[in-house]
């Protein structure tokens, strides 16, 4: 394995026993285990920084905007960004993409405008542009997946050539499947069809490297917990030129120049979209976590958890299971179904032995109905996990059989 | 330990589920949905002077809700609309609660009490429950 054992010694929870087995956890992709210096970061802005973000003028009220604003600079930097101002504070990957949805239609978004969302996005980067299309009269339009779980990059094509298209709304990593999306050239085709563009990064943090900068989209959102980091947080990266055409998202304090009765003015961005009270103790986390990236390398992750996944898929095979997808390009994730037992039945099996599995639809229902499947297992890989730790899921599988075969 | 939730008699229900299928012009209807699993399940019936005259269910879903639909079917089948809500009181409190079950009013049912261990699964074994009782309550 590329990665040192060590590595899971410094994640405090994965030192515990569930029904009685060692914790085995293999769903990262939900979200991630926290290393004690991500826990610890949180924890000590309580314990010696806590005071309101851009507020008091004392010592406190400096370190907290210090951290906060830390923060930023470092996300800015991970993500190749060009300006801090690029980088919008939000309680998550979620809220993100709500953010862009609301803002960007607002200013945008037209009667029997398209937006086109490929059918394998995560509800997160549908539901909200369906809310936006509904107000506006716009349409949203599936771009279809093949059998091999990528999108279908003709079909894209002819969707851009026969629609409207005002926006593109992809997923960088797919959390159901695995499949890395082509974002550039996805990106590159949607902007010569005159598309604005935006990438659910959910997935994307902790398992591949981005350069926004070089990238043409309009929009890359994240989350903060799927990376290592603290959980109600996560942030927006949005062009300096696009973002500073928008409308705020939530009003509230901080997000003001001036408010009278007569006329309220909005500060500029990032500032305009981050109304209330900000987070700067998760803020400390994120930016610990992607200080904990940076030395492990977003690379050698990938690498780790490709080694593991292509064992893994041959394991799982030869235990009789089924692997949905077989995309080019592929994080570490696996899906997979087992003849004649149903995902939530074998998700007991694994929890028994202390396996953390995911089953469902993975808030892909779109996708699970195009693939013609009820739900999937899952298994999603991260830093601390082993080849052994597959060892445990073939142990279930074959007591599973035991009962259903 | 397994052996305790994954009973034969649940088993045989889930493979060979009793009165799956559809009813062409139920008087009642509803679907439950389980958001978490993505379990689905329809429950029809025809109803007739508040006496169930028939019962089907359609959809998808793990074993347990599976065998919990069919042990219901035949359950509530031929017993009055009150009746049926009883049993379902039952059934709940069955696999909820950790008083010994009814086995008078339950029989084969009893045998998914095994999910009281697991309660992730609960929602699996009342999830037809709630849907025959919301088909019930909207159409009656």
């Amino acid at each position: 394995m590329s990665l040192p054992s060590s590595i899971r010694c410094q994640f405090p929870a994965l030192q515990q026993e569930v029904n009685g087995r060692p914790l085995v956890y293999l769903d990262s992709a939900a979200t991630s285990q926290k290393p004690q210096r991500v826990i610890d970061a949180v924890s000590n802005f309580y314990e010696t920084s806590c005071a309101n973000v851009n507020r008091g003028a004392y010592e406190l009220g400096r370190r907290s905007t210090n951290l906060y604003e830390g923060a930023r600079t470092l996300l800015q930097e991970f993500i190749g960004a060009e300006h801090s101002e690029e980088i919008i504070f939000t309680k998550g990957c979620t809220e993100a993409i709500n953010l862009a949805a609301n803002s960007w239609s607002a200013e945008y978004l037209e009667y029997e405008d398209v937006i086109l969302v490929s059918e394998m996005e995560h509800h997160a980067n549908i539901v909200p542009w369906q809310m936006a299309a509904e107000r506006h009269g716009a349409r949203v339009i599936p771009i279809p997946v093949t059998f091999d779980c990528e999108i279908d990059l003709d079909q894209f094509e002819s969707l851009l050539r026969e629609e409207p298209v005002k926006m593109v709304a992809v997923k960088h990593i797919c959390n159901a499947t695995g499949t890395i999306n082509p974002i550039e050239q996805i990106a590159t085709m949607a902007k010569e069809a005159g598309s604005a563009v935006m990438i659910d990064g959910a997935q994307g943090l902790a398992h591949q490297r981005v350069s926004v900068k070089d990238l043409p989209i309009d929009f890359y959102a994240m989350a903060s917990h799927k990376a290592y980091g603290p959980m109600g947080i996560g942030a927006l990266y949005g062009k300096r030129e696009v973002l500073r055409e928008l409308p705020p998202y939530q009003g509230g304090g901080d997000m003001i120049r001036a408010v009278s009765f007569e006329d309220t003015t909005y500060r500029k961005p990032p500032g305009r979209f981050e109304a209330g009270t900000q987070n700067p103790a998760d803020a400390a986390g994120f930016a610990e976590a992607l200080r904990f990236i940076s030395e492990v390398g977003v690379e050698a992750l990938h690498q780790h958890e490709t080694e593991i996944r292509i064992a893994a898929e041959k394991m799982l095979q030869d235990a009789g299971a089924d692997i949905v997808g077989s995309p080019k390009e592929k994080a570490g994730i696996i899906s997979f179904v087992l003849p004649r037992i149903h995902p939530h039945d074998f998700s007991t099996f694994s929890d028994q032995l202390g396996a953390a599995i995911r089953t469902g639809h993975h808030c892909c229902m779109p996708l699970m109905s195009s693939l013609g499947l009820p739900g999937t297992a899952r298994v999603s890989l991260a830093a601390y996990n082993s080849i052994e730790d597959l060892n445990v899921l073939i142990e279930a599988i074959e007591s599973a059989r035991r009962i259903f075969a | 330990m397994l052996q305790e939730l994954y009973q034969e008699v649940i088993l045989d229900h889930s493979k060979s589920p009793r009165n799956s299928g559809v009813i062409d012009e139920p008087s009642h209807q509803a679907e439950g949905f389980n958001p978490f699993c993505g379990d689905q399940v329809k429950v029809m019936l025809i109803v007739d002077e508040g006496l169930i005259q028939e019962i089907r269910f359609s959809g998808q879903g793990c074993a347990i809700s599976q065998a919990s639909a069919s042990m219901m079917t035949q359950a509530v089948k031929g017993h009055t609309v009150a009746e049926a809500r009883d049993i379902f009181k039952t059934f709940h409190k069955a696999v909820t609660e950790d008083d010994e079950p009814d086995i008078d009013v339950l029989n084969e049912l009893a045998s998914l009490c095994g999910v009281k261990a697991y309660p992730s699964r609960i929602k699996c074994a009342t999830l037809a429950w709630h849907a025959m009782e919301e088909a019930l309550e909207n159409h009656a």
